[in-house]
């Protein structure tokens, strides 16, 4: 369960979040989805403590996300926009760490790791040093990385950018079998295809501020638009061109 | 807290060691090559000063039949003459293009002026540029001065005076430095390598855990993990100063093996470099470590990108020199207060250890706590700047 309430973040010269709030749900898949510098990733951010916000809360599981309390951070995995893996180390290698870094032993780092490989298929590449991955492997590397803990709670920061086809529908199906174990996955993007395929509970954000949520047939619908992107449109005030 | 700094040592560590070109600047050009080469380069120092009175000198002469008296007394010290004709302007030639070191004029009146008791003029034609050349002109210049000295005795004893009244002072040297002191005038240079391989050592992992990180994009998912950003840190400053420790202890190791090498003692110098000389010079060094890897670190996660850190510990490089400088310049030696300073107290230890004077209790005492303590100061600055939110954006 990850809840936000009344964020607001301004940096030196930018407002970049003015009033935030949505709640996701364990076992639901939210898409906070709006144009580029809407502040969908600093609202991911403040999510995973990275950040603090000026104002407004975060709450992971009912507790108060702050940087000083690193246990909370044991209920979240992080997938970070462009995956950042370091790339001088192996796939597996990758894993294991954020493994040790949870407090796993270093057997049983190494024995999540090779599941996660099988699990996300990853056993071709799983000893190869990341920096000649590909943008798909990178992510389900890093998507890897991020379960290693076994997290009730996901984030993932534009997971599906710069992924061709086949890895897109690869990430989708692993994600939807991640809503079915339960998890509460919250992603950001600014493809509406992509978060109408595949979202529960759709939270649009522009300029800072939440704009309109629900699911995708219901935003459609509150519009009076006939397809999801003439919604979009309606609701950002973009002309479409993100 | 404590495993995950390990964990996050760890893989620091061995990640390095996975960047060939780090390891190769880090641990093999810096503390390896550059001894070797400074130690080459010494020996090649040594052989050219060195004044071998039984060397033979080779001097090109013009018209040696002017002065037949004085060519047999310069032979007979050891000063081979080549005979050659020309004048001036072929003198100067042949030195210009290297064909002689020195050339010798006797002009035609030599004699008439020697024997009518006036100053008789030899010419000397050497390039004081070439700094290797000058031991050959000092020899004949020295030579031809007793040959003189000779003349101007006699004269005076036709005269019933005693040559020594020529002299009527004699200034005797007396130098009191120890062969070991002696020895530092060529070392001195010792210090301010063995700080410099600190340096060198963690820079880039100071700069790869800190901006390197940011840039790669992997410290925000590092963030997110549920460790303690000051287990994280500590982790970093760890790896960055076994880094520090193993690039100083090469250097140490390296120059202490090449420089014994060297015939020192042939020069009146007895340098102390034996492996206990090695040992305590790494031990009183290694407290600078941490101040110097949190200061890396600190500046490191100040900057903006990888490329401005690389500019800023450039100029951090120099700061720890600077007391070596004031130190030579100004002639310092070990006092208490000096001992406070960092890089500034090891540098006098380490000349102290080289000098073979033995160290002073207290003194090594003061060097070691305030290195530490100021070390530990930069911990919390650095860890304050761990804490803040700038760190990822």
């Amino acid at each position: 369960m990850i809840e936000a309430t009344r964020l607001a973040k301004r940096f030196a010269t930018t407002i970049a979040l003015r009033d935030v709030s949505f709640q996701a749900a364990d076992g639901r898949i939210t898409g906070l989805l709006g144009p580029n510098g809407a502040g969908k990733s600093t609202t991911l951010r403040i999510l995973c403590a990275t950040l603090a916000a000026d104002s407004g809360s975060a709450r992971i599981d009912g507790q108060i996300v702050t940087p000083a309390n690193a246990a909370l951070r044991q209920r979240l995995g992080v997938l970070p926009h462009n995956a950042g893996l370091y790339p001088t180390l192996t796939a597996r290698e990758n894993i294991s760490y954020f493994g040790r870094l949870a407090g796993l032993s270093a057997p049983a780092a190494r024995s999540r790791a090779a599941e996660l490989v099988s699990q996300l298929e990853l056993e071709d590449i799983a000893d190869r040093r990341t920096k000649t991955f590909s943008q798909g492997q990178k992510i389900r590397t890093a998507l890897a990385r991020a379960l290693v803990h076994n997290p009730r709670n996901l984030i993932l920061d534009e997971p599906t950018s710069g992924l061709d086809v086949p890895a897109v529908r690869k990430l989708r199906a692993m994600l939807q079998q991640l809503r079915g174990l339960g998890h509460c996955i919250v992603f950001s993007s600014h493809v509406m295809q992509e978060v109408a395929l595949l979202c529960d509970e759709v939270v649009v954000v522009a300029r800072g501020t939440v704009v309109a949520s629900g699911t995708p047939e219901a935003l459609r619908e509150g519009t009076g638009a006939g397809n999801f992107e003439d919604a979009f449109v309606a609701l950002t005030g973009e002309d479409g061109q993100p | 807290m404590m495993r995950a700094m390990f964990t996050v040592f760890v893989k620091e560590f061995r990640e390095n060691l996975r960047d060939r070109r780090t390891v190769m600047t880090a641990l093999l050009f810096g503390p390896v090559f550059g001894p070797v080469f400074f130690a080459a380069m010494l020996q090649f120092s040594l052989d050219r000063s060195r004044l071998g009175s039984d060397e033979t000198v080779e001097v090109t002469v013009m018209q040696p039949q002017n002065a037949p008296h004085l060519i047999a007394w310069l032979e007979s010290q050891r000063i081979v003459m080549h005979p050659v004709t020309g004048d001036a302007a072929a003198a100067r030639r042949a030195i210009a293009e290297q064909r002689a070191r020195v050339v010798l004029e006797i002009p035609a009146q030599f004699g008439d002026q020697l024997g009518a008791g006036k100053p008789a003029v030899l010419r000397l034609y050497a390039d004081s540029s070439r700094t290797g050349d000058e031991r050959y002109s000092r020899r004949l210049a020295t030579a031809i001065s007793q040959y003189s000295q000779q003349i101007a005795s006699q004269r005076l004893a036709l005269r019933g005076i005693d040559g020594q009244q020529l002299t009527p002072i004699a200034v005797q040297d007396v130098d009191v430095a120890t062969p070991a002191a002696r020895a530092l005038l060529v070392l001195g240079m010792l210090s301010f390598f063995i700080i410099l391989s600190l340096l060198t050592g963690g820079m880039y992992l100071a700069i790869d855990t800190t901006v390197g990180e940011r840039e790669r994009g992997t410290l925000e998912p590092l963030l997110a993990t549920p460790v303690p950003r000051e287990a994280l840190l500590l982790g970093k400053l760890m790896a960055t100063c076994s880094y520090m420790m193993l690039s100083m202890a090469m250097t140490t190791v390296a120059l202490c093996a090449t420089l014994s090498r060297i015939d020192l003692e042939q020069f009146g110098m007895s340098a102390n470099l034996g492996p206990r000389t090695a040992l305590t010079i790494i031990a009183v060094t290694a407290p600078l470590i941490p101040f110097l890897a949190t200061a890396m670190t600190l500046i490191a996660a100040w900057t903006r990108s990888a490329r401005e850190a690389q500019a800023w510990l450039g100029v951090l490089q120099l700061v720890p020199t600077l007391p070596l400088v004031f130190a030579s310049l100004m002639n310092l030696s070990a006092t208490l207060p000096l001992m406070a300073v960092p890089s500034l107290s090891q540098h006098l230890l380490i000349t102290r250890i080289l000098r073979a004077e033995g160290l002073d209790g207290v003194q090594l005492t003061v060097s070691v706590v305030s290195s530490i303590l100021l070390g530990a100061l930069l911990a919390l600055a650095a860890a304050r700047i761990y804490r803040r939110e700038s760190l990822l954006i």
